[in-house]
């Protein structure tokens, strides 16, 4: 890959774009551009063939019919498990994330099976749903400040042995198995329960992507005054809940 | 309460008394107009308390994602021209809202009542109405609100077998999936600028096709009906192939939109466009919105926009650069505690807008904002903002408890 153009596939904003994922693109787009990176932007519908060339992949949330669909789709197209196998990094959120994971229960109550690429298992909670703003200690391997989102799933998340926590939350649900853990991550390919969306919130994480992508340690520094001061207010929330 | 009154049982009656007497506890205190507390207290005096007021009344219900206050105002004016009306003009529009509005109608001949999106197949069910108009579907409040094709699935099975006429956008996929399990629709190609709720079928789950203002699904058939009224650039066209020119008060396609699926409706009843569409003419602002206000010295255009759809049709409304624009966002309970959905407005749109953020959630907005690479300047009130904006009217979005904050600010 050349060192100055980087490559964004969105998977199916057609049926994964239901929680400002869209914000995720956006983000990485900008501070990419910000770093005077050649950046080509790929929006794949679900009726379109996954590209396998990509350098970052972006999986967002849906509702569960849209979930169960892509699922489908995905499976069928093969594409996203070709591209990691070359390499690519991908990022997904809550749907997305349980998608890139063994099975998930689906719409219609069954176990669904997803693209394996996640050493992750995903069944439905019995509680209530877990709604709100979340604080977590990025893992540390990582070398990311706190993380900072808005939960809004009902989902429980089961990490397998070569699956590493994204992170461990100091307040709200996180993967909801009661073990603090949120998310989960591996080389490549990452997942989180975190909307907001969560690279609004956090840009390090847009940055984290890159760097793993272009193959380099740092990046340019960039002017992140209004994403400190929202993140200062967020995690202020959450650790005061109302 | 005379023409309700006199059919109403002994128990109807004391709850309706009952009912207002807790309404006026609730004004004196001040706690706004009690109509909620009103009918709260009635609707567990008399369960069926609603369905017995609705029992003389013509009923229209209204319901949508955007637009039901507004369109629930429209026909409410142009069934004026056949007869008393009685409504929720404020926006109560769940059940002990309702119930407490119609209470409070006289010798109302028309009940114009506008539904909250999860209420409608009950209420629909309790008032046995002659005709529902079904606007538009889309995300709103999504970390409490069912999801939204869901909510047109629950509409689509509460419709079914209802004897209403159903007046429904034919433009929504969803609003054409909900109506169309019921057998007398009257389709209006009222437009939907907002499409990202609608790109799988709701009924087969495959992808959407949208050439134009087309749409079908490519899979199982699923496709657009033909309208028999149609919005056509600021003309309503009716079914017989006539053009109304639209002159409302009311600013930008949404509302001639509106406009268009409210004289349908009237067109039910007997009342012609022409009359109907003279009657809406007389709306200038409804609950507030799209109200000019004068504040300290400057002349403010109030717009309320909640969700992704509304800030788009809102968007296209506007004046042109250079008119100033404030922005304000709040993500208290009623607005929805998620802010994600400030992605999914299309912001870039108001480039060459001097821009002021104001509300509780101005730091989620400023990132949207640097990130779209707009310029703006993040106030920390209403009051901050207007001083600082540029001449001009200035153009005032916000959502919903965002607009409620200011409209008590500037006295409106």
């Amino acid at each position: 890959m050349s060192q100055n153009s980087l490559r964004v596939v969105w998977v199916y904003p057609d049926l994964l774009s239901t929680y400002g994922d869209q914000g995720n693109v956006l983000v990485l787009e900008r501070r990419a551009h910000q770093r005077r990176l050649d950046v080509q932007r790929v929006d794949v519908r679900s009726d379109q063939q996954i590209p396998t060339s990509g350098d970052i992949y972006l999986i967002g949330g849906g509702e569960d019919r849209p979930q169960r669909l892509a699922a489908e789709r995905l499976r069928r197209d093969g594409g996203l498990n070709r591209a990691v196998a070359n390499g690519a990094i991908v990022f997904s959120v809550c749907a997305g994330y349980q998608i890139l994971g063994h099975e998930f229960i689906n719409d219609l109550g069954q176990r669904e099976q997803g693209l394996g690429l996640l050493d992750v298992v995903s069944t439905r909670g019995e509680g209530e749903r877990c709604v709100g703003d979340v604080l977590a200690d990025i893992d540390p391997q990582l070398g990311l400040p706190p993380l900072t989102g808005f939960e809004n799933h009902q989902g429980v998340t089961h990490l397998g042995p070569t699956a590493r926590p994204f992170a461990r939350v100091r307040f709200g649900k996180g993967n909801g198995t009661g073990d603090g853990t949120e998310g989960a991550f591996n080389e490549t390919v990452f997942g989180t329960y975190m909307h907001g969306p969560v690279m609004a919130r956090n840009p390090h994480i847009a940055d984290l992507l890159i760097k793993l992508a272009l193959d380099v340690n740092a990046l340019p520094p960039v002017d992140d005054r209004w994403y400190e001061a929202l993140r200062a207010e967020r995690i202020a929330a959450a650790t005061q809940p109302a | 309460m005379a023409g309700n009154s006199g059919p109403l049982s002994p128990r109807a009656k004391l709850a309706v008394t009952a009912g207002k007497a807790a309404a006026a506890v609730s004004r004196a205190a001040g706690r706004g107009s009690g109509s909620v507390i009103g009918g709260k207290v009635a609707l567990k005096l008399d369960p069926d308390l609603l369905a017995r007021l609705a029992t003389h009344l013509d009923v229209v219900l209204v319901s949508a994602t955007n637009g039901k206050t507004t369109t629930t105002r429209l026909i409410a004016e142009a069934l004026r021209a056949s007869g008393p009306v009685v409504s929720n003009a404020l926006g109560a529009n769940m059940p002990a809202g309702i119930t407490s509005a119609l209470a409070g109608g006289s010798d109302a001949r028309y009940g114009v009542i506008e539904v909250d999106e999860k209420y409608l197949a009950g209420v629909a069910r309790d008032v046995s109405p002659k005709a529902i108009a079904l606007l538009n579907l889309s995300r709103d409040q999504l970390d409490r609100a069912a999801e939204t094709r869901m909510l047109a699935e629950k509409w689509r099975e509460g419709l079914a077998g209802t004897k209403a006429v159903i007046i429904a956008n034919a433009d929504d996929p969803l609003i054409v999936w909900a109506a169309s399990s019921s057998q007398n629709v009257v389709w209006v190609a009222a437009g939907q600028e907002w499409k990202d709720d609608a790109w799988s079928c709701p009924s087969c789950g495959g992808v959407m096709q949208r050439p134009g203002d087309d749409w079908f699904c490519g899979e199982c058939g699923f496709r657009r009906p033909t309208p028999s009224w149609a919005l056509s650039g600021d003309y309503v066209l009716d079914p017989h192939g006539s053009a109304w020119p639209i002159h409302l008060q009311l600013p930008g396609r949404a509302n001639k939109a509106n406009a268009t699926t409210s004289a349908a409706v009237a067109a039910t009843f007997g009342v012609p466009p022409q009359v109907a569409l003279e009657r809406m003419y007389q709306v200038q602002a409804v609950a507030g919105r799209f109200d000019v206000v004068s504040f300290l010295g400057r002349e403010v255009r109030l717009l309320l926009a909640k969700n992704p759809a509304g800030w788009l049709e809102t968007f296209s409304l506007i004046d042109g650069p250079p008119a100033p624009v404030i922005l304000g966002v709040n993500a208290r309970g009623a607005d929805g505690t998620d802010t994600s959905w400030l992605w999914d407005v299309d912001y870039p749109r108001l480039a060459g807008h001097p821009i002021f953020v104001i509300g509780d959630r101005k730091l989620d907005l400023a990132v949207r904002l640097e990130v779209a690479g707009l310029e703006f300047r993040v106030c920390e009130t209403v009051d901050e903002a207007v001083q600082a904006a540029p001449p001009g009217r200035i153009e005032l979005i916000a959502n919903y408890t965002a607009f409620q904050d200011v409209r008590r600010r500037v006295g409106n």
